[in-house]
């Protein structure tokens, strides 16, 4: 029996033998409102476009470049208003900038969506208008390799928390959120290039969405029983459309896309739409996952049981009583 | 897994500045339910209405849990025992009748070892050795104090909300009407003035015990084995060491049950401990995506 099937066996007799305060949650799920999964979502298709940008560029393909470089411009322009906007006192946003914190991968993100904000513009600049030559050689390169982890700190992010199901999926998720970068920055730009120059962008689409679809699987049996909360009711559609749209749009882009724009124009729509769902199910999985206190008991017992957890309590000595300390 | 991060911020940092580490211990086996804490608390910090107060059916509970307006939380469990059996050694015989009993009477409410007994328990911040709320605070607005307590300066935080979800034990929360996160400063200000916490001034029977963490885990050992020995036999300290997943508390307790049963984690652990595996697979998963951008266009063509 693996490690998380075990912890599955944990969290059934959890169930069977209900040891909680009224049901109560131990841990509070996030406050994180409608922004933060089209986050994951906008940073992703943001940070990957400005590598394909920036490749597209070095190998001569100036009209992919350009749209490249826009997608790349709008993805990096509406996630920081989408963080802005979901937090409790917007007008302070700034103070995220009052530190480096290496342990707060939010902090760390802060940092990587000014660099990769700042540089993504002055290329996109650059792209369109000709202007800033000097600024976009240094910041093209910049923004591609700021775009790597832009893709995948917001998988750190999650992992560094106490939701269950995303800290134990902690080496998964970053692979689910990268692929799902290179997924809709392909498919952003294959709906929006003519099909002759579109070529990178679809071979590009159609490896993230294969990569997508594999790593959910991955994160999916390393988590055993407590990949549970991605199939229970109000997350499962989300998870089931995230799949189906996914691979439908990867067969539209491999096949008739080549050559037809209106298949281009609607596999990319499709592995768009499955990369948005596919970051909804991870954050409505993991709101789940904290809500029901078998998900963060059964681990935790389980744990102390193979003693991999020293567990948090300690038992009396009963004779220590008498004597004195 | 990889090695905790150590980070000396309490004394070290500090100085001459810094104070002997202050705590709670909770004996939650002196506890009354009396809620004296929770009010004081409120009065003392101008806090708000807790959002859920109201009637909950969970038993006296009308604050359900801890949160942004509510810093310390008395939970009421009831719980049916094997009706004198085991302690009294009383038959099966004699077990029914008492139970037929109860039952004409319509006695619902009776003491331990009628058959049902009361745990009652204040909850509160554990004030974490390592704190996994302070760790993710991207505005440093959560810190540790002089005393080694975990304190939000509401005048820095901007309502992230990453410490929410961080906290193991779903201590933190955020406040709707200013955005804001809220929890137990173990009142820094009463502490500045060499002042006892105001939760623990008002217990009426010393349940919340305040001091240097030192001489309370002390005492809460003598306790401890004094229970142990007159037979209570699920009694145990909770967070007293430094051998846990957090490195200790400044607030820990003595139970009478599992911590699940009053609605805390049996092994709660700092996930900042794991941050070597989180970083690596996130660094990891960006080169892949950098393998994949250079795969699509591996064929050179246009």
């Amino acid at each position: 029996m693996s490690r998380s099937d075990s912890a599955a066996a944990q969290v059934r007799e959890y169930r069977e033998e209900p040891r909680s305060y009224y049901g109560q949650p131990v841990v509070k799920e996030p406050v994180w409102s409608w922004e933060i999964p089209w986050y994951f979502f906008t940073g992703g298709l943001g940070g990957a476009s400005a590598g394909l940008a920036y490749l597209a560029e070095r190998t001569g393909n100036e009209p992919l470049a350009r749209r490249a470089w826009l997608i790349a411009l709008a993805g990096v322009t509406v996630s920081p208003a989408l963080l802005i906007s979901d937090l409790g006192v917007p007008r302070r946003f700034s103070n995220m900038l009052r530190m480096v914190k290496i342990t707060s991968p939010m902090s760390i993100g802060s940092w990587i969506l000014v660099i990769s904000g700042t540089t993504t513009v002055i290329s996109a600049v650059h792209a369109t208008t000709g202007l800033l030559p000097r600024l976009a050689r240094l910041a093209k390169p910049a923004a591609a390799l700021a775009g790597l982890p832009l893709s995948t700190y917001t998988a750190a992010l999650i992992s560094q928390t106490a939701v269950p199901i995303w800290h134990e999926a902690r080496r998964e998720l970053p692979l689910v959120f990268a692929s799902g970068a290179a997924a809709s920055a392909g498919a952003a730009a294959t709906a929006l290039t003519p099909t002759r120059h579109a070529g990178p962008a679809r071979r590009l689409a159609v490896l993230g969405a294969l990569g997508e679809l594999a790593a959910v699987q991955l994160m999916e049996k390393r988590l055993g029983g407590l990949a549970d909360p991605y199939h229970r009711e109000g997350v499962e559609r989300y998870t089931r459309a995230a799949r189906v749209l996914t691979a439908l749009g990867a067969v539209a882009i491999a096949g008739p896309a080549r050559r037809d724009r209106r298949a281009a124009v609607a596999g990319g729509a499709l592995v768009l739409a499955g990369a948005v769902c596919e970051r909804w199910s991870v954050f409505k999985a993991g709101a789940l996952s904290a809500r029901d206190p078998a998900y963060t008991v059964g681990p935790q017992r389980e744990r102390i049981r193979t003693r991999r957890g020293r567990g948090a309590s300690r038992r009396g000595t009963p004779d220590a009583a008498s004597r004195p300390l | 897994m990889s090695e905790p991060l150590e980070i000396n911020v309490w004394p070290g940092s500090y100085g001459a500045a810094a104070k002997p580490r202050m705590g709670f211990f909770t004996d939650t086996s002196i506890c009354i339910g009396c809620k004296a804490c929770e009010v004081a608390c409120k009065e003392w910090n101008q806090i708000p209405a807790s959002p859920q107060q109201g009637f909950t059916g969970h038993s006296y509970d009308n604050t359900v849990d801890l949160g942004a307006d509510t810093w310390r939380h008395v939970a009421f469990i009831e719980q049916r025992k094997p009706v004198g059996l085991d302690s009294a050694g009383g038959s099966l015989v004699d077990a029914a009748a008492l139970h037929q009993l109860i039952d004409e009477t319509g006695l619902g409410t009776y003491q331990e070892g009628d058959g049902l007994r009361w745990l009652m328990a204040s909850d509160v911040c554990k004030h974490c050795t390592n704190a996994a709320c302070l760790e993710v605070c991207p505005t440093g607005a959560l810190f540790r104090t002089e005393f080694d307590t975990v304190v939000v300066q509401e005048d820095v935080c901007n309502g992230c909300g990453y410490c929410v979800p961080a906290c193991p034990f779903g201590v933190l929360d955020q406040r709707e009407e200013d955005g804001r996160v809220w929890k137990c400063t173990l009142c820094y200000d009463r502490l500045k003035d060499d002042k006892e916490p105001a939760c623990a001034q008002a217990c009426p029977t010393n349940s919340i015990q305040f001091g240097e963490l030192t001489d309370l885990r002390e005492r809460a050992d003598r306790r401890l084995n004094k229970l142990t020995e007159a037979g209570a036999e699920h009694a145990q300290l909770y967070l007293a060491g430094d051998e846990d997943g957090i490195g200790g508390a400044g607030a820990f307790f003595l139970l009478l049950d599992e911590p699940e049963v009053y609605g805390l984690p049996p092994d709660p652990v700092d996930t900042t401990d794991d941050l070597g595996s989180i970083w690596g697979a996130a660094g990891i998963a960006a080169a892949a995506l950098a393998g994949g951008l250079l795969a699509a266009f591996a064929r050179g063509r246009p």
